[in-house]
């Protein structure tokens, strides 16, 4: 079943009197339970379309449909509403609110989405435990280490059963070790719940991980799983 | 909530010197408001006490013709058998004191120097003269038969270097248009705090006033203080249908007092805006910085889909815990001053102003509602200070806000 269907779309930025094209009509489909790597050098539009993807930001033009709906003209709260339901999130810096717990930043999207205080509790430490952090439950951010940060956002964007979490530069703030075992946790939890993960990268050791491919160059998909695609 | 709450709490926790400092401005603001309106309340309440009880009276009966700016002696202008009314006034039960007052100009003069003054004459007896019995400072008091003895006000004594048993002399207008003079005695010296009062008022006994103004048996007033002054209108009226004298009320006879009142008012309104804008801007400034120090967060809460309604409040629970901690900063400094404030008073001596009768001593006078009432104010103008920052925060795009430097 199709997750995310990507058609068409353009994100024009104007930078004072200049308009730069971040994406230049891309089209994309992915499937439940795929786990997906979107690559390609810096500026090439990867985490624009994560954005596009994420109901984040709104293309200019074209169309972004998740779960069958398209998101593309969703205003702000129905935006927001959809992340909070749909979305995980994992971001290249250690993305935690620094004033609470790791059991409280995995617990934020489930209180959110109004779960009872059994049901938070049940699915923050089967997460925390999935992680390997289950030890760590009462720390804050500053007391954890950026790959332990990490992991933590990892089960942060699993809390609310996404149907996809995409991840934009997981691994950038992280070391060979912690990196790979970033990649790891999420590969496994991929096979173990089904969920997808769409990840934007250019790092040849986590593009391994991915069994599929994407590879975009100035805006434009120019490579979708060793197909090169004609613009 | 109770997560909307704990966060804002640690948030607020973070940067604990600059919290401090926000919630002491606020405080400091409280303050100053509480100090200011119950520096007006002791400074207005007393100028309105001094005049009620040493020049007005709660109610005072004359003869309909009688003008006080001229401080007529015509017996026409006079109340006649001043002692009968004055005795049928003092029988109503809200009554606590009525006595007749005759009230002359004149002109007193030692060897070398001279002043003019007000001259009252007063029944000794009467407690309606307690002010100045309670206020004598040297000497002693009239009595209703003394012929030679005067009492002057310490400002007078001072001025013309007189001290009790001196002799002076004393020249008055008469009922006639004449000028009478005679020497008198300083019987004593008294102060009642009020520089304007003392300064200008020399004291005689009634009958001793009458027999030099050639006033016999009349007076200028029947001066009424009252147990209390919420009972003036019912005095009032059951006065006025008793005869056809004029009768005047504490309103009619201060209304100077009154409108300095009203004008204090509207100043002190003034001074309250410009401290709560200050304070405002304590509030937005911190709350703006810790919008833009935290960007980033606002991204990452949007992110995981935390709506703007949320945002706005969260940042709202900010504020309004800043001003719930500025507030009780506020009244513990604003009691703290009032406290020293009443203990030192301030001193202002004869620097009140022409024609009101204010203390030397300035004392504030607390009242429960302004507490109430300054600290609701200030607890509302800190939670709406905080509404620009947090629609700030509630309007940022996640991407932008995503984008931003931690």
């Amino acid at each position: 079943m199709e997750v995310v269907k990507v058609e068409n779309v353009t994100r024009a930025y104007q930078v004072g009197k200049v308009e730069t094209q971040a994406l230049r009509g891309v089209s994309l489909s992915i499937e439940n339970g795929e786990f997906t790597a979107l690559v390609g050098p810096s500026g090439s539009g990867k985490t624009t379309l994560l954005q596009m993807i994420g109901c984040l930001d709104q293309p200019t033009s074209g169309h972004v449909i998740i779960n069958g709906k398209d998101v593309t003209s969703l205003n702000r709260n129905q935006r927001a509403d959809m992340r909070r339901g749909t979305i995980g999130f994992i971001f290249q810096f250690f993305a935690l609110i620094p004033t609470l717990t790791a059991y409280e930043n995995v617990e934020m999207p489930l209180l959110l989405n109004g779960h009872s205080a059994k049901e938070r509790h049940d699915r923050v430490m089967e997460l925390l435990k999935a992680v390997d952090l289950e030890e760590r439950a009462n720390n804050r951010p500053d007391q954890l280490s950026g790959g332990q940060q990490q992991r933590v956002a990892v089960a942060r964007a699993l809390s609310i059963k996404p149907s996809m979490i995409l991840a934009d530069e997981p691994t950038a703030n992280l070391d060979t070790t912690n990196g790979q075992q970033v990649m790891e946790i999420m590969q496994k939890l991929n096979k173990e719940t089904g969920v997808t993960f769409i990840f934007a990268t250019h790092d040849p050791r986590v593009i391994k991980y991915a069994k599929r491919v994407v590879t975009l160059r100035d805006g434009l998909i120019v490579e979708n799983n060793g197909n090169s695609v004609k613009a | 909530m109770n997560q909307l709450f704990k966060m804002a709490f640690r948030d607020l926790g973070r940067n604990r010197r600059r919290t401090f400092f926000s919630a002491l401005a606020v405080g400091v603001g409280l303050m100053l408001l509480i100090l200011m309106a119950s520096v007006i309340n002791g400074e207005m309440g007393g100028a309105i006490e001094s005049a009620i009880r040493l020049q007005s009276g709660h109610i005072q009966v004359r003869a309909a013709s009688y003008d006080e700016n001229k401080n007529s002696l015509k017996w026409e202008d006079l109340v006649e058998n001043p002692d009968q009314i004055a005795s049928q006034i003092a029988a109503l039960p809200q009554v606590a004191a009525a006595t007749p007052r005759l009230y002359a100009s004149g002109f007193l003069a030692t060897g070398n120097e001279s002043a003019g003054v007000s001259i009252y004459g007063i029944d000794p007896a009467s407690a309606a003269n307690d002010p100045y019995r309670v206020g004598l400072l040297k000497g002693s008091f009239l009595t209703a038969d003394d012929s030679s003895g005067l009492l002057i006000g310490q400002p007078i004594a001072a001025r013309l270097h007189l001290n009790v048993g001196d002799n002076v002399s004393l020249s008055v207008n008469t009922a006639n248009g004449n000028v009478e003079e005679q020497t008198f005695t300083v019987r004593g010296i008294y102060s009642t705090g009020t520089y304007g009062f003392d300064n200008a008022t020399v004291l005689l006994p009634l009958a001793k006033a009458q027999a030099i103004t050639q006033t016999q048996n009349h007076a200028s007033t029947i001066f009424v203080l009252l147990k209390d002054t919420s009972a003036t209108d019912s005095v009032v009226a059951a006065l006025k249908s008793s005869n056809g004298l004029k009768v005047l009320t504490w309103r009619d006879l201060n209304p100077l007092v009154l409108q300095w009142e009203s004008l204090a008012q509207s100043y002190i309104g003034l001074f309250y805006m410009i401290i709560l804008a200050i304070t405002a801007s304590v509030i937005i400034n911190t709350l703006i910085m810790s919008v833009y120090e935290r960007t980033r967060e606002i991204g990452i809460l949007s992110a995981v889909g935390m709506r703007g309604s949320r945002i706005l409040g969260l940042f709202l629970t900010e504020s309004s815990l800043l001003a719930v901690g500025g507030v009780i900063f506020g009244v513990i400094l604003g009691l703290l001053a009032v406290y020293l404030f009443n203990i030192h008073g301030f001193y202002i001596g004869n620097m009140g102003l022409s024609g009101i009768l204010v203390s030397d001593t300035i004392r504030a006078k607390p009242i429960l509602n302004d507490f109430i009432n300054l600290s609701i104010a200030t607890f509302i103008v800190t939670l709406l200070s905080g509404l620009y920052p947090a629609i700030t925060a509630s309007r940022l795009e996640p991407v932008a806000a995503l984008r931003a430097e931690k």
